[in-house]
């Protein structure tokens, strides 16, 4: 099975080139054949390979093929080596499983869109650079199909290129991230500097010899690298580019900005545990950019009135989570929570999709209701993926995750109880913001009508989703009732286990916590949203409250800080230098020279006896100096 | 033979003539009167080569007066002909008339 490993990324590859080359030629039919049929595919290769993998786990954890090397410089050599351990595995099964539902989905989503080819292109290029990150064997390769991504976030955040907007919010995306990716990329230099290597095997395993434990540039290193995962990742400074991305197409939402691509900071983070591990400043720092970006991407949904935002929103805090999982040590939890959110959150973005679609474009939550009847299988997919996010105990999947990370988040050796208490009213906020969503679309009188109900290509991909959004919790249960690990033993194959404080064993009190502040989230919502709503208008007549509203609506003023902070003087700079200072010299030059030609041309008069006047008076001069030297 | 005029007054004249054909060519309008000032500077030359070259004896001097005569031959025989174009074209001899290369 090892030798089928480079087909997983080659087969988005050969789609994307296909449709890029010849999309223009092509049938719609042949299209929507090539760009789902290629992700598809490469999910049933993956499956084939992840069977062998389970079944006859590989000698030392590892698959691996080197394809060829890609530079030889001065014995800096990486190679096109592809590189699948369980942790590759999650990345890779998330990514072609739910990308090949999400291209299904899209066929018949995207089919009225006059550039179909090309959206499926730059879809395609997405999974194959998506696959590329998390199947590359060194940091190298890894950062190729980071930037890879990057792009075709920023191709399909601005698809619908005509709207200004869009275009706006597809360079905001690439600018903000890119100031991430620059710190990775110096830490990747930093990394090369000290190993001389940037295979992530080597420096993993030389990365404890050379430093000792709290080594200063094994902080620098974490640092730079984490910078490099809160730009991807949407995390607190640079989590603002989030919600603006939403101006692209409903399955890029579902599947760049919720399941796969904003995750890239936490697979980074989870690849190189070994360096962070090593600086305990920088895990705090980690858990502490979790807790703090749940907590205020949680207010920001709960104000948002377009539906996507709320999602987007969401996303951000639920990644979030997993930071603080990682920054507390608990590696295997955040992976388990990114592998749920991936199905929930997915199935969300797609559900919210076809809502909108249906109701002609509307965005607008307050304008929406009433679909809980009109749309059966949305309504109930889209409940089933709120109960996951709003973490519904013992139902949904999405419970069994973050009831993990809230654990950890108090147990493990480096949480505390405050990054807890943090967590757990995020978990109160998200239990909230989800049941307003799920009341303002479903719920209440019906305020737009709809248009015509989505088809099968559309729904049985959110069905598919829903299931997993349910079930896919039970293979890791809590130790007090049923004890299973079947993800994490996979994952311990990889990432160390989460060391306890001593004494914990109450896990019973926190889950009970957490059954609490969901239910009294969804309470909350139900009370203000559906049983007394003139509750809202009477909160709406104070001021404090109002202000604090449109303070959380703008996403705590992160966009207004950076405008005062950094675009305005750039933008004051580039207004001064518009007429180019450090060009006036040289302008001055040739406004000189242009004078004095001006000047000089009167001398050429066309009359002899000047020019004659002219050599004598030089002669003149020329005599009268040699005899008066 | 020996000459009872001494160099100074041999160059004083040349220099004479030599100014004399350089007011001359400055203050005529006339091309054919340019044209003969500046065989005045030419022989004004000649005369001052020849009188240097029997000051030291030697036969320079009038090597040089022959070059100076077959230059002056060559230049009036090229400034007639273009004398003649000039005044087939403008009909008109004047040089204050003729300032068409003027920058």
């Amino acid at each position: 099975m090892n030798n089928l490993l480079w087909l997983v990324p080659a087969l988005p590859f050969a789609g994307f080139l296909i449709l890029a080359l010849a999309g223009k030629q092509l049938s719609r039919v042949w299209v929507a054949m090539i760009g789902a049929g290629s992700v598809s595919l490469s999910a049933i290769v993956v499956l084939i390979i992840g069977i062998s993998f389970l079944s006859q786990p590989p000698a030392n954890g590892n698959y691996s093929q080197t394809l060829w090397t890609w530079m030889q410089v001065a014995g800096f050599n990486p190679k096109i080596t592809l590189f699948l351990d369980a942790l590759s595995l999650v990345f890779v099964f998330v990514i072609t499983f739910i990308g090949a539902l999400i291209h299904i989905y899209s066929v018949a989503f995207m089919a009225d869109d006059k550039d179909y080819s090309r959206f499926f292109a730059c879809m395609n290029l997405f999974v194959f650079s998506m696959l590329l990150l998390v199947l590359a064997d060194n940091l190298l390769l890894l950062y190729l199909g980071w930037e890879g991504v990057g792009l075709c976030s920023y191709l399909l955040i601005g698809f619908w290129y005509e709207n200004p907007a869009n275009g706006y919010a597809a360079r905001k995306a690439f600018i903000i991230t890119r100031v991430g990716d620059t710190a990775m990329a110096i830490g990747l230099f930093v990394i090369f500097y000290q190993f001389g290597t940037l295979a992530i095997p080597d420096v993993l395993a030389k990365a404890p010899v050379l430093w000792h434990q709290g080594a200063q540039m094994a902080t620098i290193t974490a640092l730079l690298l984490l910078a490099g995962g809160v730009g991807k990742s949407a995390q607190l400074p640079l989590q603002t580019w989030l919600p603006d991305a939403m101006a692209g197409p409903s399955p890029v939402s579902a599947l760049i900005h919720a399941a796969t691509m904003v995750t890239a900071g936490v697979y980074l983070i989870a690849r190189m545990h070994i360096i962070f591990q090593l600086s305990p400043i920088a895990q705090m720092i980690v858990a502490v950019i979790g807790a703090a970006t749940l907590f205020i991407a949680g207010f920001s949904a709960l104000t948002q009135y377009d539906i996507k935002r709320v999602l987007a929103y969401s996303t951000i805090s639920q990644i979030g989570y997993m930071f603080l999982a990682l920054g507390v040590g608990a590696w295997t939890a955040a992976i388990f929570h990114f592998m749920i959110h991936a199905f929930f959150k997915a199935l969300l973005f797609l559900a919210a999709g076809a809502v909108i679609e249906t109701l002609h474009h509307e965005h607008n939550m307050f304008k929406m209701g009433g679909l809980k009847n009109k749309l059966p299988v949305i309504f109930w997919t889209f409940l089933i993926g709120s109960a996951s996010l709003a973490a519904l105990p013992l139902i949904s999947a999405g419970f069994y995750s973050k009831d993990q990370i809230l654990w950890y988040a108090w147990a493990s050796e480096s949480g505390n109880p405050l990054l807890w208490f943090i967590a757990l009213l995020g978990a109160f906020i998200t239990a909230a913001y989800t049941a307003r969503m799920m009341i303002l679309v479903f719920w209440g009188e019906a305020k737009t009508e709809i248009g015509h109900h989505p088809g099968k290509l559309m729904t049985v991909p959110l069905i598919i989703l829903a299931f997993f959004s349910l079930f896919a919790g039970f293979i890791e249960l809590p130790h007090n009732f049923g004890h299973l690990t079947l993800f994490s033993n996979l994952l311990h194959q990889v990432l160390p286990e989460a060391v306890l404080k001593a004494g914990m064993n109450t896990e019973l009190q926190f889950q009970i916590l957490a059954f609490l502040s969901t239910f009294g989230g969804i309470y909350l919502a139900y009370i203000f949203y559906y049983k007394q709503p003139q509750r809202i208008e009477k909160l709406k007549q104070s001021g404090f409250v109002m202000n604090l509203y449109l303070f959380w609506f703008s996403g705590w003023g992160f966009d207004k800080l950076y405008n005062v902070l950094i675009v305005n003087p750039v933008v004051f700079i580039a207004n001064i230098n518009k007429s180019d200072v450090v060009d006036k010299l040289y302008q001055g030059i040739t406004f000189v020279t242009i004078r004095l030609y001006r000047f000089l041309s009167f001398t050429q008069s066309g009359s002899l006896r000047w020019y004659i006047m002219g050599l004598v008076i030089g002669a003149i001069i020329i005599l009268s100096i040699q005899i008066m030297l | 033979m020996k000459s009872s005029i001494s160099i100074e007054m041999v160059m004083l004249l040349a220099g004479l003539l030599f100014v004399l054909g350089i007011a001359g060519v400055i203050i005529r309008k006339n091309i054919i009167f340019m044209l003969l000032s500046v065989e005045v500077m030419l022989n004004a030359s000649g005369l001052a080569f020849v009188a240097a070259g029997s000051r030291w004896a030697q036969p320079d001097g009038q090597v040089m007066f022959i070059f100076i005569l077959a230059m002056a031959a060559a230049e009036v025989s090229i400034g007639l002909a273009l004398i003649l174009q000039i005044y087939h074209q403008h009909k008109s001899l004047d040089i204050d008339k003729l300032k068409e290369m003027k920058g």
